[in-house]
């Protein structure tokens, strides 16, 4: 592996800055905040006793206003577990609750009339305009997983919701059980995962519980098709 | 007696209306089948006509002529409301059909094996003169593996080839939308924009739409997210090989898997697949005359050159380092985006037995793998809306290589 200043287009340094849209989607991510990898435009990085650590100056695109900023980053890929990240993009305020996350969390917080959606997108990239903050969510939340999965050998991204349904509110957190496919780069896998989730405008995306699905040789059901 | 009281009704409604004409009229009709001759009888039967040809119902049978006199011409008035009803339906149909001679959108969508089977058909029968349609081989379920050859109609000495394939991964939808993509401008801008006239003139340009047929059919009928072909070995439980990891290149090393069950599994052995042994003989028999080869993936917008089978650098590495580059150039200057562009091995991963490597070790020094759009957002879940960025940027981006590379200006030197 290199060591020292790396160049910003080759893949270490951009795994590393997928980590980094990973964690922030973890920190600021809603269903109308949902932040992607633009450009790296310096990378470098050491070992250290714990792992190895990068340094990373990188743009974040939040695909929803369309709005880009920088961001500077230190991540640590420790031997085993869970990469550490600390980042600052002081263009994205952590308090800032917009109008449409209120709507939409008022809109779905009477539990008479759950949601549920599949296929987000479906086969030929369509969705229904309302299941648009659902995907958004969807892919927030699995980048929980997606950070937590990561290290130097993958590259994460969500393919798509398999499937999402609503639970109760409870506690004044919209609930929601979901079905995500994630499609790791460097196996070229698709990996599916389950997970229990929770959004509220105060208190942003968590995550309760993830299962990870079973790799199935066999046919899939004619449901990942439309 | 009837006719008259329906008459007079009829005639104090035709008081009430706008009519401009209301003439009798004797029709002639020309009864050729046995169901026109029965609606014939029937009409001829009925009061407000009056029979002048045949004598009566009865003798009115497929071949005759006949002549029928309408009374009530004179009591209902009418207007045409809609000239040519079959016209109608047929271009309000046209533009959601699978006739590929209608208007853009046709390639705005993405279409299944047959209608792409349907549409290389056409394309050649349309063409004639610029493309010939060659069969490869098949695949391992035997779908044929057809190829358009693309040429111009200059006649030239030594003339050079170049060569895309598209659809070597089933699940990457845009690949072959690429490959139709590419046939249509080829095809509609021969003689009008001057880069693929010149490309055209001095190369035949062979296109294979889906390298993975039988995958491709798969994401249409039972698994969206599917990448190898549909191979059966050894291990029945896990079918399919990665096409783009059983070439003979470095092949089954790091960054390939020789587990069936695997994404990136490599098949039993170097061109094991059918439909990458195809494709390898024909390359090989035609080495001589192909000096520049694409492979259409999709995602991550890369523009990507050998190796990828090893960190090794290729001889001319600085010269197709400079190719990309300018093209990546070109598309954020027109488009707007941003693609990466390198080696495969340190701009994407090592990945052995490469389509693009194995060309380049025959000697096919300019050889290419490009990812389309997007990033990640939708993956391999493109919409249609955004085909048409996706391919315009890929074309630039071949453009732009293809006129480049020596060969092309060796011929073209005045």
């Amino acid at each position: 592996m290199e060591t020292g200043e790396l160049n910003p287009n080759y893949y270490p340094a951009r795994r590393a800055a997928a980590v980094v849209q990973h964690y922030l989607n973890t920190r600021y991510g809603s269903p109308y905040r949902w932040m992607f990898l633009g450009n790296v435009h310096n990378a470098s990085s050491e070992d250290v006793t714990e792992g190895r650590k990068y340094q990373l100056e990188l743009t974040i695109q939040e695909m929803i206003s369309n709005v880009s900023g920088p961001c500077s980053a230190e991540l640590l890929f420790p031997g085993a577990g869970t990469p550490q990240v600390q980042a600052s993009c002081d263009w994205l305020l952590p308090n800032n609750t917009r109008a449409q996350e209120e709507a939409f969390y008022q809109q779905h917080r009477d539990s008479h009339n759950l949601v549920s959606g599949d296929r987000i997108p479906d086969s030929y990239g369509h969705m229904e305009p309302t299941m648009k903050p659902f995907w958004h969510l969807g892919g927030v939340a699995s980048s929980f997983i997606m950070l937590e999965q990561s290290n130097q050998s993958t590259l994460y991204n969500m393919a798509q919701v398999a499937n999402f349904t609503q639970l109760e509110t409870e506690k004044d957190q919209l609930r929601f059980q979901y079905h995500v496919l994630l499609h790791e780069m460097v196996s070229q896998e698709i990996i599916h995962w389950k997970m229990l989730i929770t959004w509220s405008p105060a208190e942003g995306v968590k995550v309760l519980q993830t299962d990870l699905q079973p790799k199935c040789n066999c046919e899939d059901p004619p449901d990942s098709i439309n | 007696m009837k006719a008259l009281l329906i008459c007079a009704l009829l005639v104090n409604f035709a008081k009430l209306c706008n009519c401009t004409s209301t003439h009798d009229q004797v029709l002639s009709i020309p009864v050729t089948t046995k169901e026109q001759a029965a609606i014939a009888r029937n009409i001829s039967s009925q009061n407000e006509t009056v029979l002048w040809s045949p004598a009566a119902p009865e003798h009115i049978r497929a071949g005759t002529e006949v002549h029928l006199f309408l009374i009530v011409t004179k009591c209902i008035c009418f207007r045409v409301l809609l000239d040519n009803t079959e016209e109608l339906i047929e271009m309000q149909t046209r533009n959601d059909s699978s006739d590929p001679r209608s208007s853009a959108s046709y390639y705005e969508r993405y279409h299944s094996l047959e209608e792409i089977y349907f549409w290389i058909n056409e394309m050649a029968q349309d063409h004639p003169d610029m493309v010939k349609v060659l069969l490869i081989g098949s695949s391992f379920e035997k779908n044929p593996l057809y190829v358009l050859k693309l040429s111009g109609r200059q006649e030239r000495a030594e003339k050079r080839a170049m060569w895309i394939d598209c659809g070597i991964h089933a699940r990457e939808w845009i690949s072959p939308a690429f490959c139709l993509w590419f046939v249509q401008y080829s095809l509609n801008f021969y003689n009008q924009n001057s880069d693929i006239t010149e490309m055209l003139d001095s190369m035949d340009i062979y296109v294979l739409p889906v390298m993975n047929p039988d995958g491709y059919q798969y994401t249409w009928t039972t698994n969206r997210m599917w990448r190898k072909n549909r191979s059966v070995s050894q291990d029945i439980n896990c079918i399919g090989t990665d096409l783009n990891r059983n070439f003979d290149a470095n092949w089954c090393t790091v960054g390939a898997s020789p587990r069936p069950c695997d994404e990136i599994y490599c098949g039993l052995f170097p061109e094991s697949e059918p439909e990458a042994a195809a494709v390898a003989n024909f390359l090989r028999s035609h080495k001589d005359v192909v000096k520049l080869y694409f492979s259409i993936h999709s995602y991550g917008q890369m523009l990507l050159f050998p190796y990828a089978c090893s960190n090794e650098q290729v001889p001319n590495h600085a010269e197709l380092v400079e190719l990309v580059q300018e093209a990546a150039m070109k598309i954020k200057r027109h488009y707007k985006n941003n693609y990466k562009y390198g080696a495969s091995a340190e701009t994407i991963y090592l990945a052995p037995g490469g389509s693009d490597d194995w060309a380049y070790n025959l000697g096919i020094l300019y050889s290419f793998t490009f990812e389309l759009e997007d990033r990640g957002r939708y993956g391999f879940l493109l919409p249609p809306s955004l085909i048409s960025k996706a391919c315009n940027e890929a074309l630039l981006a071949v453009k732009s290589v293809a006129i480049s590379i020596p060969t092309l200006q060796v011929l073209n030197k005045p």
